[in-house]
């Protein structure tokens, strides 16, 4: 938190900063906060996966919470998409998981160490963006891989009246191209302002306590931090169900593409 | 909003790094960490089904093996069922053969018996009659002196008899 002349700025938290230079062909890829906060998740799904490869047969906790995970986008996939379901599994478990680990790690308190500042993943459009380009590249290739032109069938569902078929192609094509828009900005906007509201509660405890007047302290600081334990448990829910939501419309995404209508 | 303030300075470090991760995170967790859980699972999941499927048999057998034991049993029981009601009927129908030989025999010896007596009865009555005869002659003899001849007097005893 940037605190100048005393104001907290909510949106700080976002800001990147440079922490080694690089540049590639013109392109400034410097290593940033974002970039070693894109690391860390790596390292922690890589440290939660490799305790889970004893591979015994009577699993122990970790390996029984690994499995869970598996099975989870597993099932997900085989009900979503049937039995071809299982080719994407690799994929929607990188989503789900990188997704998760990103949201999570955006909530961990490495603030209490001064200096360090928690920075979350998935609460920029350019990261969400790409995963959601992924998914619909995914989705699109696929599509014309699979049905080549005949793909396009997917805009005509089942059933259309002839004279509607002028306007149902037309509303069923919109609705596919909004769907990279829609899973990118899901995300980006939940995890955005979940982080604006914490911080901005956060601000109102300080502030409140430093505040000259002894009886905004109890008056302010004292619900906001009790509003902010609230909020704090309703963001860790909503990191949860972000990650299963993107995962889920991918899985639904992709058995359009698979399965047609 | 630093994600708009800064998107032309740092969007090429954030794709940049996002690809590196996520490629890491697709190719060397996803596709080679992920496998081996799942292969780990399905294999215990077809050693799960397995084992059951090696029971059900082993119940399924059992089921029948009692099965043939109690067709055996009730096999056994009817045979010996069937020995037993043989035996009885034989030794029934031995039984009335010699009570029939017995009965036979009693009442052969009965009748003997009977024609023993009736023998014995005549004789003595025979004897009965000479001497009545005879004591009947004496009577008369002594009580009116007038000697009858013995035919005469065993013809008197004789109707007597035959009235009494």
């Amino acid at each position: 938190m940037a605190t100048e002349s005393g104001k907290i700025d909510p949106m700080y938290q976002f800001e990147i900063h440079p922490l080694v230079d690089f540049n590639l062909f013109g392109y400034d890829i410097s290593f940033t906060n974002s970039s070693l906060f894109m690391l860390l998740v790596l390292g922690v799904i890589w440290i939660f996966m490799a305790g889970g490869m004893k591979r015994d047969i009577v699993p122990g906790r970790w390996q029984m919470a690994v499995e869970g995970v598996s099975g989870f986008v597993n099932n997900m996939m085989s009900s979503s998409i049937g039995p071809e379901g299982k080719k994407y599994v690799p994929f929607v478990f990188s989503l789900f998981m990188f997704i998760l680990v990103a949201n999570f790690m955006g909530m961990m308190p490495f603030g209490i160490v001064p200096g360090v500042h928690t920075f979350t993943v998935t609460s920029h459009f350019t990261i969400t963006g790409i995963l959601a380009l992924m998914s619909f590249s995914i989705v699109l290739i696929v599509g014309f891989w699979k049905h080549k032109l005949h793909f396009f069938s997917l805009f005509v569902p089942h059933g259309t009246p002839w004279w509607l078929l002028w306007l149902i192609p037309v509303i069923e094509l919109f609705s596919f191209m909004v769907r990279p828009f829609s899973l990118a900005l899901r995300l980006f906007v939940a995890m955005m302002a979940g982080h604006v509201l914490m911080k901005v509660l956060a601000g109102f405890v300080i502030n409140g306590i430093n505040a000259e007047a002894l009886w905004v302290a109890p008056l302010v600081s004292v619900p906001s931090f009790i509003l902010m334990i609230g909020i704090t448990m309703l963001e860790l829910l909503v990191c949860a169900i972000q990650a299963y939501v993107f995962a889920l419309l991918t899985s639904l995404y992709i058995n359009d593409a698979v399965n047609l209508h | 909003m630093p994600q708009i303030a800064q998107l032309l300075e740092t969007y090429a470090s954030q794709i940049f790094w996002m690809l590196v991760t996520f490629g890491i995170i697709y190719f060397g967790i996803a596709r080679m960490m992920l496998p081996k859980v799942e292969a780990t699972v399905d294999q215990r999941n077809k050693k799960i089904a397995d084992d059951l499927a090696t029971a059900e048999a082993a119940r399924a057998e059992a089921e029948q093996l009692e099965e043939g034991g109690d067709k055996e049993l009730v096999a056994a029981r009817t045979e010996a069922q069937a020995k037993a009601n043989a035996a009885k009927a034989k030794a029934a129908a031995a039984t009335e053969k010699s009570l029939a030989a017995a009965d036979a025999e009693i009442a052969e010896k009965m009748a003997t018996a009977e024609a023993d007596l009736a023998k014995a009865t005549a004789s003595a009555m025979a004897s009965v009659e000479s001497v009545a005869s005879e004591a009947a002659a004496d009577i008369v003899a002594k009580v009116s002196g007038v000697s009858i001849t013995p035919a005469a007097a065993a013809k008197a005893v004789k109707a007597v008899m035959a009235n009494g």
